[in-house]
């Protein structure tokens, strides 16, 4: 195990916990004003809702994918019968079909951030940079799909699911010892990834925390009182 | 019954000149910032026209308000909760800032740093939203002023439905024309309020302003939609939806709006309506469009009638306010007269700013006598604005009230005019309208005199009372986001561009 290693996968993870956890209770604390989705789609709606719709679905599904596949024991895969070669080749297909619609998705929503020029001049610094990483990450991504096709026997995820098990467990150095010897695409990956949890509470990410789900269930009209 | 109380506005269209005083100082009062430039809490609409945004009275293009639905259940239009979450991600329903306009500004400097030139030297627009060069302003906040524009545009005006022959008023002798004042209708069963995912707008129970909690709004925009009025502006610089506050600093004061108070042609009232809160929402659900109006009237509670008084005590509702209610010159307008009339009821928003129909010149064919009369009042056939146009923008098509409501203002002018030109009292005029002659002089003081104390009585909120002052102090009163606190600093790690500074762009000379 070596110390570049234990730094990024074994360390990094938990830094970046911190962040996400505390940096979003602290701002949704003290900068509510700030807590948005920020759309921009009054200033251009050309194409923007094939755009943002295959953006959005794509990446809702690749984020249970991954809560799936990272967060969930495999002794609860395998109570159902699923083998490792048969979740491996699950998650292929369905990460890669949703891979490939968030793709087209983002492509146009990075094109428009980069080029519309209403969009460009009302973009923050952060907003073009949330929005290439997520386009980085997703790349890095789908290059993993082919390399994983050279071993269907589910072993190399088998290793990733270790690896986050013993994270999520505190027993990082352990953790560590299931990504020395794997592709380098796959850390690149796992790096990028921890790394957008670093930027979320800075970022407009933040509006993922405000699913409103609760509007299912409150009545239509609302009348508060001032005093 | 559950007493509640608002304060309720009445519009007297026969008196607006279209002069854009309210729209202005609304302007430099609320939305002089970065974001909502194209935003007019007010604005004045030259009628006929598509108004702002374009064509922002066709639901069927932009889906505002509520809808019946075949199982008689009320629902927004633009879907049930269902659709509008599946929406999220990008809202169908929305107009795009071109619908409005896509705002501007000249490059004055150039002005100042041309130096000598062989021609005249122009101050160009420029977008305040991209910062380039526009090179022609296609649209503005009130481009149809005074009939600008083609008749072709301009009569997709949804108020023309079943206008017969339309297409005349096109016609250079034919035409007529009105000016529609817009803002927040502060209705009783809000849309944009059932439509906010979030629940951050809601009514107010004490005097019924309807507001956006910018700290809950998320942006999510469907507001913008549900509201069939349009009166609810994206701010593409904070990501926060905005909308008319009714002034609600001022009115908790006693005083009146902007818009109101600053009305060159004194045709804005403010008063206190009270009405029964139980009954919203089956009157909302009305089946019959045209029945919306007296349904709406029929939530209005007399502020004279004892077990009201009691009931609204009972609510909390302080003595001030009751007092001011028995005084209310909108109640007054849309109870006792029946001279003011809802925007658009068939929205079944059950809006609480009402307008009380223009009268309009009586065409040649008067003149000549060929103007059929009616006892002592001209045939409202003969009148320049067709009815039907203003029972479709007032009353959902029905052309009874705005009848009504017509006939009595050219009741009042008629008895008024005999009594000071030929000295008789014209009991007669006032018997065919159904009117006293003392409901006629209090009809001539309010909206002909329309003095300051008779348009604007409202009563000063419980601020006063419920507040302890001590607390206050060092706060920094109405401000944006954290207030004084930590979201103004320049130090954020959280925030982006600081709020409301615009950018200047140096402009660049090319020889």
């Amino acid at each position: 195990m070596n110390f570049v290693d234990m730094l990024l996968f074994g360390i990094y993870p938990y830094i970046a916990s911190v962040i996400f956890f505390v940096g979003s209770a602290l701002r949704y604390d003290r900068e509510q004003f700030t807590w948005k989705a920020q759309s921009s789609q009054i200033l251009d709606k050309n194409f923007f809702r094939i755009a943002s719709v295959f953006f959005h679905v794509g990446i809702i599904m690749i984020f249970l994918g991954h809560f799936g596949g990272l967060v969930i024991p495999y002794e609860v895969w395998d109570f159902f019968g699923v083998t490792l070669a048969q979740k491996q080749l699950i998650a292929l297909g369905v990460g890669g079909f949703f891979g490939v619609m968030c793709f087209i998705g983002l492509t146009m929503l990075v094109y428009r951030r980069l080029f519309n020029p209403r969009v460009r001049a009302s973009s923050s610094v952060m907003d073009t940079l949330i929005l290439l990483l997520i386009y980085w990450q997703l790349i890095l991504g789908l290059i993993t799909i082919p390399v994983s096709t050279g071993h269907m026997d589910g072993y190399v995820m088998k290793d990733l699911m270790s690896w986050s098990r013993h994270l999520l467990t505190f027993r990082p150095a352990e953790a560590v010892s299931f990504l020395a010897d794997m592709h380098w695409i796959y850390k690149a990956h796992v790096f990028w990834g921890v790394t957008l949890f670093v930027l979320f509470p800075f970022s407009r990410l933040v509006h993922i925390w405000s699913v409103p789900v609760k509007y299912f269930g409150r009545s239509h009209q609302i009348v508060r009182r001032r005093y | 019954m559950k007493v509640r109380a608002q304060i309720g506005m009445v519009l007297n269209l026969d008196k607006c000149i279209g002069c854009h005083t309210c729209s202005i100082t609304c302007k430099n009062v609320w939305t002089s910032r970065e974001g909502v430039e194209y935003a007019w809490f007010n604005n004045v609409e030259t009628k006929p026209g598509v108004g702002f945004p374009k064509e922002w009275e066709n639901q069927d293009k932009w889906k505002g308000g509520w809808e019946r639905t075949g199982k008689g259940k009320l629902q927004l239009k633009i879907g049930g909760k269902l659709r509008i979450l599946a929406n999220i991600f990008a809202n169908p329903d929305l107009p795009q800032i071109d619908d409005y306009y896509e705002p501007f500004d000249f490059d004055y400097q150039h002005l100042h740093n041309v130096g000598d030139t062989k021609h005249q030297p122009v101050a160009r627009p420029r977008s305040l939203i991209s910062g380039q060069r526009m090179e022609k302003i296609e649209w503005g906040p009130n481009w149809e002023e005074i009939l600008g524009t083609e008749f072709e545009k301009r009569k997709r005006d949804t108020n023309f439905n079943e206008v017969v022959q339309k297409d005349i008023y096109g016609q250079f002798e034919k035409t007529f024309m009105m000016y529609l004042p817009r803002l927040c209708e502060h209705c009783l069963n809000p849309a944009c309020v059932a439509a906010c995912p979030s629940g951050a707008i809601y009514k107010r129970e004490e005097d019924g302003i309807v507001l956006i909690d910018q700290d809950k709004c998320r942006g999510w925009r469907m507001c913008v939609s549900g509201c069939p009025y349009k009166k609810i502006y994206y701010n593409w610089k904070t990501g926060k939806s905005e909308k008319c506050t009714f002034c609600y600093p001022r009115i908790e004061a006693g005083q009146p709006t902007t818009c109101s108070e600053t009305c060159v042609g004194r045709i804005r009232y403010l008063g206190v309506l009270l009405y029964d809160a139980d009954k919203i929402e089956a009157a909302a659900n009305t089946p019959n469009e045209k029945d919306l109006y007296q349904a709406q009237l029929e939530l209005f509670l007399d502020p004279f009638d004892p077990e009201v008084i009691a009931a609204a005590k009972k609510e909390g509702i302080a003595d001030n306010w009751l007092k001011a209610a028995q005084r209310s010159p909108v109640y007054m307008m849309a109870m006792e007269w029946k001279v003011a009339l809802p925007l658009h009821p068939e929205y079944r928003t059950l809006p609480m700013v009402w307008y009380v129909p223009p009268l309009s010149p009586i065409q040649t064919a008067v003149e000549a006598g060929h103007v059929g009369m009616n006892g002592e009042i001209p045939d409202l056939k003969s009148l320049r604005i067709p009815l039907r146009y203003l029972a479709n923008m007032l009353t959902a098509g029905d052309e009874a009230p705005v009848v009504r409501a017509l006939e009595r203002m050219i009741a009042m002018r008629a008895y008024k005019r005999s009594q000071n030109v030929d000295g008789v009292e014209d009991f007669e005029v006032l018997k065919q309208v159904g009117l006293t002659p003392n409901q006629v002089e209090e009809m001539y003081r309010y909206m002909a005199l329309a003095n300051f104390e008779d348009r604007f009585v409202i009563p000063t909120s419980a601020r006063a009372y419920a507040q302890n002052a001590y607390d206050l102090k060092g706060e920094c009163g109405f401000s944006f986001g954290n207030g004084c606190g930590g979201g103004e600093s320049d130090l954020s790690l959280f925030g982006g561009d600081k709020k409301g500074v615009r950018k200047v762009i140096p402009v660049v000379m090319k020889d």
